[in-house]
């Protein structure tokens, strides 16, 4: 009972000096982010006849399937927005930056992100930077 | 054998996994792209809980070298895309794809 008060006065405490710091009073649909829920929200604005729930799942859907692939060490392309793939990263003996300690780091895969042209285009006002 | 996953593919997902038309599932993959694409166009970076953040930066001009020719050329200002990943994906990648010795 105390515990779940303590936490509700905090969240509110945090909401409030965030809210101030960013400016945004209310939901933030002008805040410089753009979260999960944030783009929920919007595509739920522009498909009134959706049930968000029905948007949640389909956002939800589109990651697990992209992560999916990923795990399974397909690849994803999406012309005109950019290819997810997957690399191999042997093993290595690693430092710790502050110690100095050297530190065996194992190999490992890692998820890999090439922006697609037409997207390296608009973010360059319509030139693309790799031509 | 590696397979490509396409947008049909995501299309096809969604369509099972909501029960839209084929036709909505796939401009819905297309406008969540979009709406995506068009926060990282305004500069606003994108993080989607789980899978990880794209995030916009600004790279200021510098002289590179045509690698062929020797010759120097300017790169010119350009603002690049960069997607770090999530734990969530990192740790999904790697409990199933790992290749252990």
């Amino acid at each position: 009972m105390t515990v779940t008060r303590t936490n509700g006065t905090f969240c509110l405490l945090v909401k409030q000096r965030v809210d101030h710091v960013q400016g945004v009073p209310g939901r933030g649909g002008e805040t410089e982010l753009m979260t999960k829920s944030e783009l929920i929200a919007r595509l739920a604005e522009q498909n009134p006849h959706l049930y968000m729930r029905d948007i949640e799942r389909i956002v939800t859907t589109i990651f697990d399937e992209i992560s999916d692939a990923l795990a399974e060490g397909n690849r994803v392309e999406l012309r005109g927005f950019g290819a997810f793939s997957v690399k191999s990263r042997d093993a290595r003996v690693g430092r710790n930056p502050r110690t100095g300690e050297a530190v065996q780091v194992d190999a490992k895969t890692v998820p890999y992100f090439k922006t697609g042209k037409l997207l390296r285009e608009r973010l360059n006002g319509g030139v693309d930077s790799e031509d | 054998m590696t397979k490509t996953i396409t947008r049909a593919d995501l299309s096809e997902a969604v369509y099972q996994e909501v029960g839209l038309s084929r036709n909505e599932s796939a401009d819905l993959v297309e406008l969540v792209l979009e709406e995506i694409s068009a926060a990282l166009e305004r500069g606003e970076p994108v993080k989607i809980s789980s899978f990880g953040s794209f995030a916009v930066r600004h790279k200021t001009e510098r002289v590179g070298r045509n690698p062929k020719t020797g010759e120097e050329v300017p790169i010119l200002p350009r603002r690049v895309l960069v997607f770090r990943p999530s734990h969530v994906l990192k740790d999904h990648i790697n409990r199933t794809h790992v290749p252990r010795a």
